[in-house]
């Protein structure tokens, strides 16, 4: 455990020495929680209340759903449904930002090599790493989505549309399908970071990962998918076992000979 | 405490991995406890690859080593507990403070007193005063002198110095230089690759001459008296004629030439031809003004050994 505690205060102090990681990570999750509730305060008070689901002009699949909500309610759920998974998409960025460097960058200033020929073991710098980048995003998620329902409480929003807010398929996606995105996000991170040779490069092909939420984050707007509590419990199972798959993978292919020898 | 046996490595380099390169080929050497030993060579020449397979971080190819007793391949995580390296460039993490560098190290070395440690080098290599400043507002040299630090900080046995003087001007080259004599004293285990062959003449007990594979090892005066022998020059007043004869009689002397006033001998053991020389020099007549000797340096010696591999290969 020393030694995953050595890399993971060995990264922190290096990027949050950083100025530039510093505004990604503060800027762009304020402007996750502040998007949503601007949203939801123009429509709380923009449409007419009284007026039934079936009137809001919502996707039919979504409509179907809102069966007993009034239109203002049906439609700021429906525009919740988009920005929910903007706090799903927050632990995959910030972990992002932080792991893509986190290898190319020891290579970049030639620190990797005195790193490597310490007896810390392969798992031990991959954990170390890894969980440097996914603590943060974590806690910051956790933390705007608190911010965010403080701020929906504050909009005085209808009960139906704050049970949704703080639905189990939510909190289910929020609290456990987010860490689990973040470890995946992470790990393939790390492994673009030992196989490139330039810390933009790493960037680029890491931000890739959150290409899937996005497919869903269009599916939902257009209507193809409701997010529900059966859509979370399999979105669960499935990201865990990429991620435990990931994991086994990671351990096996991150070979310091390679990393090392072969990223001229 | 090194010991390695037809240590080689084989890269597969090409797009396809198609070409084999050979870093390191059949490397067999002992390198005692408290010896400081010399990998000199050219740019190229696998002293890198080498460094890196005997502190576990690439495999061998093929052969066998042992490092503080442990065996390579097998049990690299304890060879990494039990050597220091100094890589080629410094590798430090700019944006921390000296005093944080090198807490991370102990901590990675599971140091029992990290910052009874961390101070002890901080103090020894005179970087005490800036320890709370970024690395990246240090000097070169500072940063050298830190990196030796982080090196020695978990007390290993051996220490692997890659080119620890490469690029540092004179003053800083001489800390590293003095710091090196200093561990020297205290019996650590040092192998030291450089291009600097005087600073090897100066703190190397013996010298390996590698070009992808070992092509000469030994102590730098034995190396000299082996290639090159020990030449004698014996300074006089006058020179006659028949005095490189009545030298040349003398068992023991060969090849001797008259330079100007000057008469320079060939000779195995000078230590006991000498007195014998000057006798019989004395003795014709000869005024002797004094004797010395021409020393080879390591360069020209490493010069001749790497030309005439590179001859042999062409």
């Amino acid at each position: 455990m020393r030694h995953i505690r050595t890399i993971i205060d060995k990264e922190w102090a290096e990027v949050f020495k950083n100025r530039w990681v510093i505004t990604t990570m503060t800027l762009l999750p304020l402007l996750f929680v502040a998007l949503p509730l601007v949203m939801l305060y123009m429509t709380n008070s923009s449409l007419p209340v009284e007026m039934p689901a079936e009137s809001a002009g919502l996707p039919p699949g979504f409509a179907a759903a809102c069966s007993g909500l009034t239109a203002g309610e049906c439609t700021q759920i429906y525009l919740l449904n988009q920005f929910m998974l903007l706090f799903m998409m927050m632990p995959l960025i910030i972990p992002t930002t932080i792991a893509a460097y986190s290898i190319v960058g020891e290579k970049t200033t030639r620190s990797l090599e005195p790193l490597l020929a310490t007896p810390i073991t392969t798992i031990e710098l991959l954990a170390g790493k890894g969980l440097a980048a996914v603590i943060p995003g974590v806690i910051i998620s956790y933390g705007v989505f608190g911010v965010f329902v403080v701020g929906c409480l504050l909009l005085g929003l209808t009960p139906a549309v704050l049970s949704y807010i703080l639905s189990p398929s939510w909190l289910l996606g929020i609290l456990v399908l987010g860490p689990i995105l973040s470890v995946i996000a992470t790990i393939f991170a790390i492994y673009v970071s030992s196989r490139v040779s330039d810390p933009r490069v790493a960037e680029q092909v890491s931000s890739t990962v959150i290409l899937p939420l996005m497919l869903v984050m269009f599916a939902v707007l257009a209507g193809k998918l409701v997010i529900n509590i059966n859509f979370m419990v399999i979105a669960i199972i499935v990201s865990a076992l990429i991620a435990f798959g990931m994991l086994r993978l990671g351990t096996v292919i991150f070979d310091r000979e390679n990393i090392l020898t072969k990223w001229k | 405490m090194i010991k390695t046996r037809g240590l080689t490595k084989i890269f597969k380099i090409g797009k396809k991995q198609e070409t084999e390169l050979i870093a390191v080929d059949n490397l067999s050497l002992e390198v005692e406890r408290g010896e400081v030993f010399g990998f000199l060579g050219p740019n190229g020449a696998g002293k890198t690859t080498t460094v890196r397979m005997l502190t576990g971080l690439i495999r061998p190819s093929a052969g066998s080593a042992q490092v503080a007793g442990f065996e390579l391949g097998k049990e690299d995580t304890n060879i990494r507990r039990n050597v220091g390296i100094l890589t080629e460039s410094p590798g430090m993490y700019e944006r921390l403070t000296a005093e944080k560098n090198l807490t991370i190290f102990a901590n990675l070395y599971d140091v029992p007193d990290v910052e009874k440690s961390v101070n002890k080098y901080l103090s020894m290599l005179g970087l005490w005063e800036r320890r709370h400043d970024t690395v990246g507002s240090f000097s070169k040299g500072m940063r050298q002198k830190l990196a030796v630090a982080r090196a020695l900080i978990h007390e290993p046995q051996i220490l692997f110095l890659d080119e620890p003087t490469t690029g540092l001007d004179p003053e800083a080259s001489k800390t590293v230089r003095d710091f090196i004599e200093e561990l020297k004293t205290e019996g650590r285990t040092i192998f030291m690759t450089t291009h600097n062959l005087d600073e090897a003449e100066r703190l190397c007990d013996r010298v390996g001459i590698f070009q992808q594979k070992l092509l000469t090892l030994d102590s730098p005066a034995s190396l000299r008296d082996k290639m090159f022998g020990r030449k004698v020059v014996f300074h006089l007043r006058e020179l006659q004629a028949s005095w490189v004869n009545l030298v040349a009689g003398i068992a023991g002397a060969e090849n001797v030439e008259a330079v100007d006033n000057k008469l320079v001998v060939s000779l195995k053991d000078p230590e006991e031809r000498n007195p014998e020389i000057i006798k019989a020099l004395v003795l014709a007549g000869a005024q002797v003004q004094f004797v010395g000797e021409i020393r080879h340096s390591l360069e020209q010696i490493y010069l001749e050994m790497v030309q005439s591999h590179e001859r042999g290969q062409a």
